[in-house]
């Protein structure tokens, strides 16, 4: 039974997209019902995980080398069950938050299910050229939920997406290709043992990988198609971009360096790998302290947050592993919950400049709440599974005697503490007159408190931490 | 004992975090009800710390534990010293809670501000019973997080200001403190609280570490504890109303920061080794600096919250001072300053907030004439006043005869100078104001006798013969002298 519930995974969610295309209008509670199975669905398969050993399907039963699997060990079940949770929530909130569009509500509720099921073939597949093919499926589904906000909008940004997803594609692509031609493989499993030691194409190989799921990373300095793209579209895909889609790229760089690519790569390209992420960290928050607009704010923190998982290259340790994965479900959540509020902000102020937000405290307490929570957990701020992924890569600096990531995290939590509370400290200041203008209704509970219950998610991950990371597991590969 | 017992510190952690959900989830549509949960709760916890001081007194283990990070248990324990802290802030919630809501009457923003108000008590009672450093940083920062909503809660661009000021100061001091934290983690491993402290065995082999760490984790703290020089959001942030002053001076924020570097002292470093590295010499010099420093500065203020606030970061550090000489008698002085000042301090704020909303008086020279028309706020205001100086018998006394004592003891006598000269300038900068309260000749637009409404003189009755009631029945079995003696016997004898 447990070998049949990864292709569901991925069967499911495509089917109900293409039921929804071929439907021609929204049917968002169908939808609904869907993203809930598919959250039923991978509870069963985390517990089948956290029980032994990872979870197979082999698909087509062809056996090795030909054959395809779909796999699920603790990293993927952690990533699978952080996006079926996002997957409820985010639902629940585009129910309202397309109610009056019926155009987009069908491309959203038609391509928002197929984004589903291509993050979770992605997140189970186990060669390099499935890998690449989900994540260009990922890619594919994200960047036509980027054009919904209406296309005058956002069609640069899109297209800016569109063309740096299409040369880290391409990169990635090339280094598959070298792999294949040294080790007439790509099955993960079998790749550590088949590649030839010694040959120059091979660190070549993991460099052009490497690069290409760093621009689909977005991270610096490849972030620059980030904030435009993340911060125009409509706050549900905002949220799901930001909160899944990046992620993936760096789940998969973590995944393949754990696995085939480890005897390729040097320490050396782990701490060029840890300084990339340092730097995203200080310069995207400086950036974020920089704009005038809340979900450009909101963006850029994103180009900050990723930066936090790339140290754990430079560490390689347990603590910093699960230090990586945990900050990546903590930020996930916690950023979702700040693009859902930040939605709510705009569909009440029919605009999101900061200096408009004086007085929203009345009108929008929930949603002021939600992201002041949500804050907390990307400030790395007790208790909060922001909180305990920071304190687990400061654990890993000490422990590894790398005390410079120390700094960094240190400063990156005050940067973050400067950008939260600069869009607190104004919806906080009193409106010189009464009524603010604004240009929506309020937005009703569902919104508001969808992305509440999101915040006090990313609290309580703070508290539950211990069988979450149980689930993950030790390091792959790792000595200590 | 059973289980349910035994957890009392988290039942009364939830008093007042569930009553701070309620409040937020009722929102600004009901205020009876928001009124009488918020009592209701600040009762209920009341009762609860009554039952657990008298079985901590029996010698009852109160604990409870819980897995958080890999390794790392967040941990709530009630001592005696966490039952002087507690039995503090809960009486003092229940007096703050019925002011404010005479003083917030009418006012915008409420449901916000008392929930907010329940949380920062729930954040003051984890930090009291944490049982490690870490549970103690998650709530000493929850407290930081929860604090700022209250201070800038008028929403004006000063408050704002005072806002940012603290926030500035407390998260910079967070990260000092976090660092310290997991230094000593990498080092040492999970610590937890124990009387004597657990660090003996590495002061041979990495004594630099350890001062770094001490450096850290003092100054981390010192932030709240608003010791010189890192005391400047303090004064800034008297900007807020009354009754949040109450709360940053007395109940809450700057205790938060005494009673942090009170548990490294005694239960993270333990006495013996804060001494023989020399740490507890350079603690009585910053603690020393600061009560003159904060003395000399209140001299000079002409806004009366103002002035009282200098007064906090002075008298704050008497507790630090206690700690740092590093003896039975001065941890008693210390100690029991802990409760003093917080009673003393919180009848002047009170009385400040009274003066404010009657007759909008602000700065000091308006004061003249203030006994004549509010006369029982005025002499609250003098038993808080000649209290703070250290007349006998009040509690201020109490505390600096035990202090001196202890000073003599240890044979550091230039501290006994610090505290006259301390004493002399706290009656340079309260005794003008008395005597302008009582002997000027109030302003021609007199009208009269009008005394504070019965919301905002009732607590404040309250705390200031309560000031009296320790200073006078110290002596007593059950007064908070004979508590912080029976405390300090057990640590220093392990």
């Amino acid at each position: 039974m447990t070998e049949a519930l990864p292709v569901l995974l991925v069967f499911v969610p495509f089917l109900a997209g293409l039921g929804q295309f071929v439907l021609g209008r929204a049917a968002p509670w169908c939808q609904q019902f869907v993203s809930g199975l598919n959250l039923i669905l991978v509870l069963l398969l985390s517990s089948a995980v956290v029980h032994g050993d990872p979870v197979i399907a082999d698909l087509g039963g062809w056996g090795e080398p030909l054959a395809i699997h779909l796999q699920a060990d603790g990293l993927a079940a952690l990533m699978l069950l952080l996006t079926a949770v996002l997957a409820v929530a985010v639902s629940l909130y585009a129910i309202p938050a397309f109610r009056d569009e019926p155009r987009p509500a069908w491309r959203f509720w038609t391509l928002w299910p197929l984004l589903l099921a291509s993050l979770n073939a992605l997140f189970l597949s186990r060669d390099l050229f499935n890998l690449y093919v989900t994540l260009e499926l990922v890619t594919l589904g994200a960047i036509p939920l980027v054009l919904l906000a209406g296309p005058n909008k956002t069609v640069d940004a899109a297209l800016r997406y569109l063309l740096f997803a299409l040369l880290g594609s391409l990169v990635y692509l090339a280094g598959v290709a070298l792999i294949y031609a040294q080790a007439g493989t790509l099955d993960l499993a079998l790749l550590p043992a088949a590649l030839p030691e010694g040959t120059l194409s091979g660190p070549l190989a993991a460099a052009l990988i490497i690069t290409g799921v760093l621009i689909k990373g977005a991270i610096l300095p490849f972030h620059i198609w980030l904030p435009a793209a993340h911060g125009n579209a409509p706050a549900a895909v905002s949220a799901i971009l930001s909160a899944l889609v990046v992620k993936a790229a760096i789940y998969l760089l973590l995944r393949l360096w754990t696995g085939p690519l480890e005897p390729l790569v040097s320490n050396d390209a782990g701490q060029l790998l840890g300084a990339l992420g340092a730097t995203a960290i200080l310069f995207g928050s400086w950036q974020a302290f920089r704009q005038s607009r809340l979900k450009l704010v909101v963006a850029y923190s994103t180009v900050a947050q990723l930066g936090y998982m790339l140290l754990f290259f430079p560490m390689a340790v347990t603590a910093a592993w699960q230090g990586a994965v945990y900050h990546g479900l903590a930020h996930g959540i916690a950023k979702a919950a700040l693009f859902l509020a930040a939605g709510n902000i705009l569909y009440y102020l029919g605009q999101d400049r900061l200096e408009a937000l004086r007085g929203i405290d009345r009108p929008l307490a929930v949603s002021l709440l939600a992201f002041g929570l949500a804050g907390v957990s990307i400030m790395g701020l007790p208790p909060s599974g922001g909180f305990t992924a920071k304190w687990l890569l400061l654990s890993a600096s000490l422990q590894t005697g790398q005390w410079w990531w120390t700094t960094v995290l240190i400063a990156g939590g005050l940067l973050a503490a400067g950008y939260i509370f600069r869009v607190l400290r104004l919806a906080f200041l009193q409106a010189d007159d009464a009524t603010a203008p604004h240009h929506g209704p309020v937005p009703g509970p569902l919104m508001a408190w969808t992305a509440t219950a999101l915040a006090l998610l990313a609290l309580a991950l703070g508290l539950i931490s211990a069988p979450l990371l149980d689930l993950l597991g030790e390091m792959p590969g790792g000595t200590s | 004992m059973s289980t349910a017992y035994q957890a009392m510190p988290l039942w009364v952690l939830l008093s007042s975090l569930l009553a701070a959900a309620i409040i937020f989830a009722l929102g600004e549509g009901h205020p009876r009800l928001r009124i009488g949960i918020n009592l209701a709760a600040a009762l209920l916890k009341l009762v609860l710390v009554g039952v657990m001081l008298l079985g901590v007194r029996a010698g009852h283990e109160f604990i409870v534990r819980l897995p958080l990070v890999p390794g790392i248990e967040l941990i709530l324990h009630a001592d005696a010293l966490s039952m002087l802290f507690i039995s503090l802030s809960a009486i003092l919630w229940l007096a703050t809670t019925i002011y404010a809501i005479a003083y917030l009457e009418d006012s915008p923003n409420r449901a916000r501000f008392f929930g907010f108000f329940s949380l920062c008590v729930a954040a003051t009672m984890g930090i009291a019973t944490a049982g490690n450093l870490f549970t103690f940083f998650v709530f000493y920062e929850m407290l930081t997080l929860a604090t700022w909503p209250l201070v800038v809660h008028r929403g004006t661009s000063k408050a704002m200001q005072a806002g940012r000021s603290y926030l500035c100061y407390t998260l910079g001091g967070s990260a000092v403190l976090l660092l310290g934290i997991v230094l000593l983690h990498s080092l040492a491993g999970p610590q937890e609280f124990v009387a004597g402290g657990t660090l003996a065995d590495y002061a041979g082999s990495n004594p630099q570490a350890l001062a770094v760490i001490f450096a850290l984790l003092i100054t981390g703290m010192g932030v709240k504890a608003a010791l010189a020089p890192v005391h400047g959001w303090l004064p800034t942030a008297m900007v807020a109303p009354a009754p949040v002053s109450a709360l940053l001076h007395a109940v809450a924020v700057v205790k938060a920061g005494a009673f942090g570097i009170v548990r490294v002292v005694y239960d993270v470093f333990g006495i013996e080794l804060t001494q023989s590295l020399g740490f507890a010499e350079m603690l009585a010099v910053v603690a020393s600096i600061t009560i003159i420093y904060g003395s000399l500065r209140a001299i000079w203020q002409t806004d009366l919250k103002r002035r009282l606030a200098y007064s906090t970061v002075s008298q704050v550090s008497y507790i630090v001072l206690g700690v740092a000489l590093a003896n039975p008698l001065a941890s008693i002085g210390g100690l029991v300053h802990l409760v003093h000042q917080g009673l003393m301090k919180i009848t002047l704020f009170f009385c400040a907030g009274c003066y404010a909303e009657t007759h909008g008086i602000h700065a000091i020279d308006e004061l003249d004439g203030i006994g004549r028309r509010m006369p029982w706020t005025t002499a609250m205001f003098t038993l808080g006043a000649l209290g703070m100086i250290g007349l006998p018998p009040l509690a201020g006394f109490v505390s600096k005869w035990y202090l001196g004592l202890g000073a003599v003891a240890g044979g550091q006598l230039w501290v006994v100078g610090v505290l006259l000269l301390s004493t002399l300038l706290n009656a340079i900068y309260f005794l003008p104001i008395l005597h302008r309260a009582w002997f000027k000749p109030p302003p021609e637009a007199d009208d009269g006798l009008a005394e504070a409404p019965m919301g905002l003189l009732g607590p404040t009755l309250f705390a200031g013969l309560a000031a009296l009631a320790v200073g006078l029945f110290a002596g007593f079995d059950w007064s908070p002298l004979a508590w912080v003696e029976l405390l300090v016997e057990r640590e220093y004898s392990p």
